[in-house]
């Protein structure tokens, strides 16, 4: 008996497929339901933590801890939001977070397409190990850089300024856009490069002409990659930004963190890491075609 | 060895598409069965079918009097070539003609033994320690052959095994399928769009179109008989010329000619009137009973000339003897070489509709 | 026109590389070289902090350091259990979302989602998950029968470690089944039917065509992840902060308290040091084992 489960169901694309989109289970009705079960359940597992935090911020410290475990918030409270916003410099976090990413992933972002332009066109001989040499940098754990760094950030007085972190950024994050950007570039036809050189357009005008606007949705996927990366981090932020008023919100909401965990107000906390993590999760929701093929683009080829 | 036939299959896909409406044949020991048609009409949703690697909507399928439509492909025991080859990437081609023998649990040494008989039926043998990377298009398609072999199946599917290779190639791989086929026990049904390769290799041929069959006739049967407009004209290259027109007692009037009706013809009002190109007479001097004709194009193809010529308001071509032919030509439609059909495409005999052709 | 295809460097080149390349020297090559420096140097506390060069006493210290030691088997029974426990999931997602099916853009959005969520902030989550007395993970185990009594899971060594490798898990699996989607739809679908038409079943298909054709992508990820588990920071500093007594404490976050709090930062650079060699060796050799297996020639 074939169960469909382990085997790859029908694609389109084959000549002989006319018939639209492939169905999930081909008939066998257990297996169809056991495959329902499956996929809910890794739902389930993916959507669960964040959702617990989200219920968890919307219910009355009551029933924050009592026990047994209340799962339903009724009724469904925003105190803690309230206080949240009015209380601790959390706004500024988020904004500090976003002013900080945005710079990044721009800076980012450029200095990969002019890297990703250059190499495009480079014939094999040279691109390989310079790609090979870059996906070698990026594999660095950062603690390694974090000291060294440190010393930079404060000789040239960058504590609490955002530069310490946007820079920093911009460079962890190249690898990873450069990956992304030049086998976008790659797929353009040559002579679209020829044509122009022939038209008189300089290097950088063709990027900014030709490359940059054909080659969109990788430029897309490449800053909203940047994007979620540079948010999340949290190493280098908890390092150089000590004060409320420039920390992000990663190390902001985690500096609370410490020995005792009894004395946190979670409800509180839990509306925090929702606001915190509430951007992201839209993000991933609208972008997500372009979140997966990016990020399976640079394995595939590795 | 028995005998494979279906039944009525309908195969409907979730979108809709009726890919299959109502499929009759049979296929025999030793004989070769082609399905022929252009694609779209269902010719490969049937062996997908009999493989197992669709069901049917309805319909059944046997092996001699047992019914598999429940057996899942697995166990049909069925021996099938794909368009691509799908050999497995990861294995030694070897392992590849051999991997149906193992999961059987064929002894060691006698699943060796097949394996490099069959290599060597196919002139493979030298390539058994490589990987099908390696090998040419030519090769991989003899793998893919080899693997059906292998096993000694009930019965044959090969999915259009030859459109890959060049041309060359392809004429070649026709006639070592020929000699093949010639010495296999099972039934082998083998689908393709083209008609050469269909003409060539078959003992019968099933000439489908939009889920049905048209015809299942033998080859040439198909060719002087077909039962249909469809067959007609899909069978035979050059085309077919045909002209539609109007019935007025006993003449047919065209936009080229009129043309007498033969006694007993039934149809309509509206018939269709057709001839192969070969057997148009064409001469320099006036032929009693034909047409002068205005030659248009003269394409010299080496052991014949295919001229396309105007009659009247229509054009026909004929195939002529290869030398210059003058602007004006003689033509001429031998009553007896004319193929008749009624303006629902089904074919006429004089004394009676109907033809050779069942479903 | 200048001849594109004569030779790899041209001037034009070169400058559109500039920027980039400068950007990483500053922020990833000299760091790495100065770490690398002040790894030999002794940290004195006189009027300020002075370096003393030190050769390699700061590796022989190392050797000689139970805590360093305890740090390195933590981050390998963390990195080990992790990689392998998405490894399997990860596969295993890939495999359910393999289908075509209405809503597959939106299970696939939520299953990435865990990725995109900042590791930092969700170790709170989790923390609060694994909370002995009002967590969620007591509750439903308690609820399913399976515990008789309330787990501290943050305040033993085993159950922490085990809360930490069940965040981590959560956190990176959607990556290695993105990757193992990517190569699940590169396997041809007829050679999978070939495969079915051979006899084997699911399993046997499974076990023998997908996932020997998987696993080039497959050891990439594993590649990738080793790596990036090993350095995990943000995790181990917010969900347990080392504790309990060290039992979680990792190479990183002994880094980052030679650094921080001792202030001995020849030290946290050999610390840092190490452990990327490390880690590095077994990457390569990682890589090398499987390679020649891995590619047809």
């Amino acid at each position: 008996m074939t169960a469909p489960r382990g085997g790859a169901p029908r694609r389109t694309g084959g000549p002989r497929d006319r018939a639209g989109t492939a169905t999930a289970g081909r008939g066998v009705p257990a297996a169809r339901v056991l495959w329902g079960l499956a996929l809910a359940l890794v739902l389930a597992w993916s959507v669960g933590p964040a959702a617990w935090q989200a219920l968890t911020a919307l219910k009355p410290d009551a029933q924050i801890t009592h026990v047994p475990t209340v799962y339903l918030p009724h009724p469904v409270t925003w105190k803690h939001v309230e206080t949240l916003w009015s209380r601790k410099p959390f706004g500024t976090y988020l904004a500090n977070s976003a002013w900080v990413a945005t710079w990044a992933t721009l800076l980012c972002v450029s200095f990969a397409a002019l890297a990703a332009a250059g190499l495009a066109r480079m014939p094999g001989r040279g691109r390989e190990p310079l790609l090979l040499g870059l996906l070698f940098l990026s594999l660095f754990p950062p603690i390694l850089l974090l000291f060294p760094l440190y010393e930079g950030v404060r000789w040239l007085g960058w504590i609490n300024h955002p530069l310490a972190l946007i820079l920093p950024y911009a460079a962890l994050n190249l690898p990873l856009a450069v990956w992304v950007l030049e086998s976008a570039f790659r797929q353009l036809p040559l002579e679209l490069d020829e044509a122009a050189r022939l038209d008189g357009l300089s290097a950088l005008a063709r990027i900014r002409r030709i490359h940059l606007p054909l080659a969109m949705p990788a430029v897309a996927t490449a800053a909203i990659l940047v994007f979620i990366f540079c948010w999340n981090e949290f190493m280098l932020a908890l390092t150089f930004m000590t004060t409320d008023a420039c920390k992000t919100v990663t190390a902001g909401i985690a500096s609370v963190s410490g020995a005792s965990l009894y004395e946190i107000p979670w409800g509180q906390l839990s509306a925090a890491i929702v606001l915190a993590t509430l951007p992201l999760v839209l993000l991933v929701l609208v972008f997500e075609r372009r979140i997966v093929s990016g990020l399976t683009r640079g394995a595939i080829k590795g | 060895m028995a005998d494979l036939t279906g039944h009525d299959l309908v195969k409907v896909f979730p979108d809709g598409t009726r890919a299959l409406d109502g499929v009759s044949f049979t296929a025999r020991p030793s004989r070769v069965l082609t399905l022929l048609g252009p694609s779209g009409c269902g010719k490969s949703t049937l062996l997908r079918v009999i493989a197992g690697l669709e069901r049917a909507t309805s319909g059944t399928l046997r092996f001699g009097e047992a019914p598999f439509d429940e057996l899942p492909p697995g166990r049909r025991e069925v021996g099938f070539v794909f368009q691509n080859y799908a050999l497995y990437p990861h294995l030694t081609i070897a392992d590849n003609l051999g991997l149906a023998l193992e999961v059987r649990r064929v002894p060691r040494g006698e699943r060796e033994r097949r394996v490099r008989e069959t290599a060597e039926m196919l002139g493979i043998a030298p390539l058994l320690g490589r990987r099908p990377a390696q090998l040419s298009g030519g090769q991989q398609q003899r793998v893919a052959l080899g693997r059906a072999l292998v096993r000694r199946p009930r019965f044959y599917l090969l999915d259009e095994p030859l459109s890959n290779l060049d041309a060359l190639l392809r004429e070649g791989m026709r006639a070592e399928l020929k000699s093949l086929f010639g010495r296999v026990e099972s039934a082998v049904i083998y689908v393709t769009h083209d008609q050469a390769e269909a003409m060539s290799l078959s003992h019968e041929v099933a000439v489908m179109r939009a889920g049905r069959i048209l015809q299942c006739a033998p080859p040439l049967a198909l060719y002087t008989r077909p039962a249909d407009l469809f067959v007609a004209t899909f069978v035979g290259s050059p085309r077919m010329t045909v002209w539609r027109g109007r019935r007025d007692g006993s003449m047919l009037h065209t936009e080229g000619a009129a043309l007498a009706t033969p006694a007993g013809l039934g149809g309509g009002d509206q018939l269709d009137v057709g001839i192969r190109p070969e057997d148009v007479e064409v001469s320099d001097r006036p032929l009693p009973g034909g047409w002068q004709a205005t030659l248009e194009v003269s394409e010299p193809l080496g052991a014949r000339t295919l001229l396309t010529l105007r009659i009247g308001g229509a054009t026909a071509r004929a195939m002529a003897e290869r030398r210059e032919w003058p602007a004006r030509p003689w033509v001429r439609w031998p009553a007896d070489r004319l193929h008749w059909f009624d303006a629902s495409g089904r074919r006429l005999d004089p004394g009676g509709p109907g033809g050779s052709g069942n479903r | 026109m200048k001849a594109v295809r004569a030779g790899v460097w041209t001037r034009e080149r070169a400058l559109l590389l500039l920027p980039a390349a400068l950007l990483l020297a500053v922020v990833v090559v000299v760091p790495v070289l100065r770490v690398l420096m002040l790894s030999v140097n002794r940290v004195e506390l006189e009027d300020g902090f002075r370096l003393h060069f030190a050769g390699i006493e700061p590796y022989l210290r190392l050797w000689l350091d139970g805590r360093w030691w305890t740090a390195l088997r933590n981050t390998a029974v963390f990195t080990v259990s992790s990689v392998a426990l998405e490894m399997t999931l990860g596969v295993a997602f890939a495999l359910v979302l393999h289908r075509a099916f209405r809503g597959r853009g939106l299970a696939r959005a939520l299953v990435m989602l865990p990725w995109a969520l900042p590791t930092a902030v969700m170790a709170l989550a989790w923390a609060w998950i694994f909370n002995d007395s009002f967590g969620v993970a007591n509750d439903l185990l308690r609820r399913l029968g399976l515990l008789p009594h309330p787990i501290a899971w943050l305040g033993q060594p085993v159950t922490a470690m085990l809360a930490m490798v069940v965040a981590d898990v959560w956190k990176t699996t959607p990556f290695v089944a993105l990757i193992a989607l990517a190569g699940l739809q590169a396997i041809p679908e007829q050679v999978l039917e070939a495969a079915r038409l051979d006899g084997l079943s699911a399993w046997q298909r499974f076990r023998r065509v997908t996932l020997p054709l998987l696993r080039p992508a497959l050891l990439v990820a594993v590649a990738f992840r080793a790596v990036q588990a090993y350095g995990a920071f943000d995790l181990v500093y917010v969900m347990t902060g080392g504790g309990p007594g060290g039992s979680t404490e990792t190479v990183s976050l002994y880094a980052f308290q030679n650094y921080f709090r001792y202030l001995d930062f020849g030290y946290g650079s050999a610390v840092a040091t190490t452990g990327v060699l490390i880690v590095t060796a077994l990457v390569l050799a990682l890589v090398r084992l499987a390679r020649p297996r891995a590619e047809a020639a």
